[in-house]
């Protein structure tokens, strides 16, 4: 216990971390490879078509991956924005700065894909309804976190900035993820659920998971290269 | 894709567009810092 406990410690350095983001990114990139060619071939040519929405489903295999992606990204960035405000350590707020380009990305890609589905299932691009309100929320919030990095010249005082609104903004995740529960919304109530079977076929559920966790793997990746970047970068 | 091509490989598109701008402008990022 006491040796693991000094081994996390030891990664707690930015020098010593740098090597082992190298070997994660290119293990989780391949690995994000592998997960999308599955998921999209599942996603494409194996899934049956939608008895109600028909072919136009098949958006769900990257806009509810993404949607999980935008929301686990940002509580993971305010994590370590936690961690790097109450500890004061280098590392938790260059993982916290090299997450926030991706969630946001992720939280575009969701927004988009969600208006791609929605013109041709509800009759509209966007609806102000709770759930769409709060994801969009919660791309201003990563162009908030990023803003306020670049707006404040001094590297602590930019990072004790950045990880106040981070933790703050994380009230929105559970707003965003119970929206449908809460409110009357347009957009439909989650499909699949930690307490339930999902309610949709096997082959449609095994798309949705690959893809997933090629989005995740990647998000990794990208953050780890960034985070070794953000290593020599910074003075 | 039933005529619901555009919606399906606008998401796709879009999706893998901005994917792979991120790889590239991060791999740019990264020859310049030479790490």
């Amino acid at each position: 216990m006491t040796a693991q406990s000094i081994r996390w410690f030891w990664y707690a350095s930015p020098q010593a971390f740098f090597p082992l983001a190298g070997r994660i990114a290119r293990i989780c990139a391949v690995l994000a490879g592998i997960f999308a060619l599955a998921g999209l071939y599942v996603g494409l040519f194996v899934a049956p078509t939608d008895a109600q929405q028909g072919e136009v489903y098949r958006i769900i295999f990257i806009h509810v991956p993404a949607a999980w992606m935008s929301m686990f990204i940002y509580v993971v960035m305010a994590f370590w924005s936690a961690v790097g405000f109450a500890m004061q350590t280098r590392l938790s707020a260059m993982m916290a700065r090299a997450l926030a380009p991706t969630g946001a990305l992720f939280t575009f890609i969701a927004l988009w894909t969600g208006s791609l589905w929605g013109k041709p299932t509800w009759g509209t691009w966007w609806v102000w309804d709770a759930r769409l309100t709060s994801e969009l929320i919660l791309l201003f919030l990563y162009f908030g976190f990023m803003a306020l990095q670049a707006a404040i010249d001094d590297r602590r005082r930019a990072d004790r900035a950045g990880a106040l609104l981070a933790i703050v903004g994380v009230v929105n995740i559970p707003i965003i993820y119970f929206s449908v529960q809460w409110w009357n919304t347009l957009h439909q109530g989650a499909s699949v659920s930690f307490s339930r079977a999902p309610s949709m076929a096997a082959t449609m559920f095994t798309g949705m998971i690959l893809m997933a966790l090629a989005f995740w793997m990647y998000s990794i990746a990208v953050a780890m290269v960034r985070v070794r970047c953000e290593i020599v970068e910074t003075p | 894709m039933g005529g619901y091509g555009g919606y399906i490989w606008g998401a796709y598109g879009v999706t893998f567009a901005l994917l792979a701008s991120e790889v590239f402008l991060l791999l740019k990022r990264k020859r310049e810092t030479k790490t």
